[in-house]
């Protein structure tokens, strides 16, 4: 359609950009919710001793260091500092591919003592499980903002795609403070 | 050799498909072969959700979309005339035409699975299929009938009229758009294909255990199922952007119409709640596949977990169907009574507090299920007050056509059916809403007959009117009039003829969801199934008339029902851009006979003070 005369006024894009994430995460903080939710209705607070506390603790501060690079990353490519942004967001997918290492090992231990098919097992693995998909599909986007960035796509004014996959990645990390009280602390 | 090109996009959606199902599948026959566990339900599910990856991708999101996030350029693969209808377009117009098309078709589809039904229940004992495959006849009329209900609404009808009706040239995010229309076609090839894999049994509901240990049937319906909740909260995700960012200007909150609220009301509904049935059926999948014990009580489950999501998810539902019916309803009503609407703002407030309470009612579908039995006052108290929203928006029917001029269309027809029919539904539903009777009238025909008054009788009355209503300007068309009520009055009069016995019959002991019953419910059964008949027949009528009119039809004007909504302002069928001039709102859009009164200042005629006669 070329020639088509927009007709028009032009709208804030970035502001529907950034309302579409906000629902997005609403959204999901319902299905976060129900997943704890869940927790209680079948297992109320019990816990088993085997849980990997020190494993578990160490994988939480990696994964809230990683939101902490992930905003410095933010914040430099708002400033246009490439350098400084692309470091930064390389620091935040090792710390997230740590965190999935961890959670890893988590499993390979659980697998042992209570499997998914236990009582305090099934929900041991589906809310790591849920939580780690969203871990992962973290790291795909930071990747393709690493690379962009890479070929210049952002500039001072212009890097919603940053901005977007770090708030989604902080919404990741809220997620697991509610997740990990809950699998690791309650009893 | 144009239609081979014409379809290329599909067929690329496809061979994507069959690639993604072949990795997903033996990505399963390796880890099931590790762990030495059944590979048949890995291997579907795994096969499957690449194999859905893999479809979305073929069909355009790669190269309208994805191509962007690894540095390449995006390569438009829309497409002119008739062949836009099977491409990845972003157009809401031609989204809103392919979701109608393709809900109408299934909505006939489960029409024809209750005849179906009504024959085997035609006489006592077997007739023309065993207690098994009723089950999954049920089962399938049941799920296809909801996704019909969601999806021609929120789907089809926002699609269309949204952006039109708030003076804007598209939603807020349109490959998104088009993303949850092209999820739908899996849903519906799974749905199809469940008879071949075993049927499934649990009705549209799947509760466990049964749907943990039904045949793969029951599979491939919850997988299917939860295709289709991506797809709705993508689609309200986006209707909430569009209708918060892209209104035009002078387009206040309080100068929305109504059925842009309703759909607002729908989609903060669809957005959240579908996560729930999300998880609750995640459940289910991992219980099949993985062998979690979520709803197995020996390994510390609880079956009752699974009722309370659903219905977390599944009450709100009803209100993602009904609400836009409302919307729909008020709308026709209004135009076509050549009167404001009446107590605007009350009918806004009743929606949105349709929406909070709608999430604190769901466990009145579970009085019988062994719930703890303190919670049956408090939810049956807030069962009855959601009764107080739903009857505000009815009076403001009534006082809507009280002492206006109704022009009796078709699509009015269909409105005014849609207050009665929804009455009966809702004084019907306060029996089931108290807990002494519907101890009693739990999973029995009474339960039938006043769903189907609300959503039956309420929604698709309302669809009915929809339809009629935007037929000239989503086609350019203009139906036939007269065929359009000889179809009003054949399906008002079955509908009521079939419906009615229903509650009789449930009060005395007839089961729902079972293919057999007492031998003397016979007469009624009988009665009731020669009527179903009859209704199923009059959608014949709907679709010739509609097709004859797509195809060969008169042309229709811009804006033959002389409506002061932004839509009819625009020419029929609309540009592409929706408005050649960008509208300007000014004024109340239902201020009909108010002297002086102006809804758009830069659409051309049809506003506010024009002589009607008719």
């Amino acid at each position: 359609m070329a020639g088509a005369t927009i007709t028009h006024a032009v709208h804030n894009r970035l502001a529907i950009n950034r309302l579409g994430l906000w629902l997005f995460i609403i959204s999901e903080s319902f299905l976060f919710s129900v997943l704890l939710s869940s927790r209680y209705f079948l297992q109320g607070v019990r816990r088993p001793e085997e849980v990997n506390q020190p494993l578990g603790l160490a994988i939480s501060i990696v994964l809230l260091l990683s939101s902490l690079t992930a905003y410095r990353g933010e914040m430099a490519a708002a400033y246009g500092e490439q350098r400084r942004f692309r470091q930064n967001i390389l620091f935040t997918i090792g710390l997230a591919s740590l965190f999935l290492v961890g959670v890893g090992i988590e499993w390979k231990e659980a697998f042992h003592f209570f499997p998914p098919s236990s009582g305090y097992g099934t929900l041991f693995f589906t809310l790591t499980g849920v939580h780690a998909f969203h871990v992962l599909t973290g790291i795909l986007a930071l990747l393709v903002v690493f690379f962009l960035g890479r070929d210049g796509r952002f500039t001072k004014g212009n890097y919603w795609g940053v901005e977007g996959v770090v708030k989604y990645w902080h919404f990741v990390d809220v997620a697991w403070v509610f997740i990990y009280p809950t699998l690791y602390l309650v009893s | 050799m144009a239609v081979l090109t014409a379809l290329r996009p599909i067929g690329k959606g496809l061979a994507f498909a069959v690639v993604g199902f072949l990795i997903g599948a033996g990505a399963a026959t390796l880890l099931t072969t590790i762990t030495d566990r059944p590979a048949t339900q890995p291997v579907i599910t795994l096969g499957y959700l690449f194999a859905l990856i893999g479809w979305v991708l073929g069909v355009g999101l790669w190269d309208n979309w994805a191509r962007e996030w690894f540095g390449l350029p995006v390569k438009n693969t829309e497409a002119f005339g008739w062949p836009r209808y099977f491409r990845f377009t972003t157009d809401h117009k031609t989204i809103g035409v392919q979701y109608l098309v393709t809900f109408v078709v299934l909505f006939l589809l489960a029409g024809l699975l209750s005849v179906l039904m009504r024959l085997e229940l035609m006489a006592p004992g077997q007739t023309i299929m065993g207690a098994k495959d009723f089950n999954t006849t049920m089962s399938l009329h049941g799920i296809i009938m909801i996704a019909v209900a969601v999806a021609t609404f929120l789907g089809g009808f926002a699609n269309f009229t949204i952006p039109l009706l708030i003076g804007a040239e598209d939603v807020a995010f349109p490959r998104i758009n088009a993303l949850s229309y092209w999820i739908v076609p899996p849903v519906a090839v799974l749905l199809i294909l469940t008879p071949f894999f075993g049927g499934f049994d649990t009705g549209w509901t799947a509760y466990p255990p049964l749907a943990v240990v039904n045949a793969t049937g029951g599979l491939l319906f919850v997988l299917a199922f939860l295709t289709f909740g991506v797809s709705s909260i993508l689609g309200g995700l986006n209707f909430l952007a569009t209708i918060i960012m892209l209104r035009a200007p002078g387009m206040t909150w309080g100068r929305l119409p109504i059925f842009v609220w309703s759909i607002f009301a729908a989609a903060l509904i669809s957005l959240t709640a579908t996560q729930f049935v999300a998880y609750g059926l995640l459940m289910i999948i991992l219980d099949r596949v993985v062998g979690t014990a979520f709803f197995d009580a020996a390994r510390g489950g609880k079956p009752l977990l699974y009722e309370h999501i659903f219905w977390f998810y599944s009450h709100p539902a009803v209100y993602i169907m009904i609400l836009p019916g409302f919307g729909v309803a008020l709308e026709v009503l209004t135009h076509f009574s050549r009167k404001p609407l009446f107590a605007y703002k009350y009918v806004v407030g009743a929606i949105l507090a349709i929406v909070a309470l709608s999430f604190i009612v769901w466990a009145h579908h579970l009085y019988t299920s062994g719930m703890p039995s303190y919670l049956h006052l408090p939810f049956m108290i807030t069962t009855e007050i959601i009764s107080i929203p739903t009857g505000v928006i009815f009076l403001a029917g009534l006082g809507t056509i009280w002492l206006g001029r109704l022009w009796l269309t078709t699509p009015m027809l269909f409105a005014l059916a849609f207050l009665f029919n929804f009455v009966i539904g809702g004084v019907t539903g306060i029996f089931l809403a108290d807990v002494p009777t519907d101890i009693n009238l739990q999973d029995n025909y009474f339960v039938v007959a006043h769903f189907h008054y609300t959503i039956m009788g309420g929604e698709i009355f309302a669809l009915m009117a929809g339809i009629y209503y935007w037929f000239p300007k989503i086609t350019g068309r203009m139906h036939s009039e007269a065929l359009g009520k000889v179809h009003f009055w054949w399906m008002f009069i079955a509908y009521q003829v079939t419906f009615i016995p229903m509650f009789w019959a449930g009060i005395q002991g007839m089961n729902r969801r079972v293919a057999d019953y007492t031998p003397e419910l016979g007469g009624i059964n009988l009665f009731i199934s020669v009527a179903s008949f009859l209704l199923a027949a009059s959608f014949l009528v709907m679709v010739y008339n509609l097709v004859r009119a797509w195809v060969r039809g008169p042309k229709a004007s811009d804006n033959p029902w002389r409506a002061r909504t932004l839509e009819w302002q625009t020419s029929s069928p609309p540009p592409l851009e929706n408005f050649t001039r960008p509208p300007v709102v000014v004024g109340h859009p239902y201020d009909y006979g108010v002297p002086g009164s102006v809804h758009s200042a830069a659409a051309p005629a049809g506003g506010a003070g024009d002589k009607e006669t008719h």
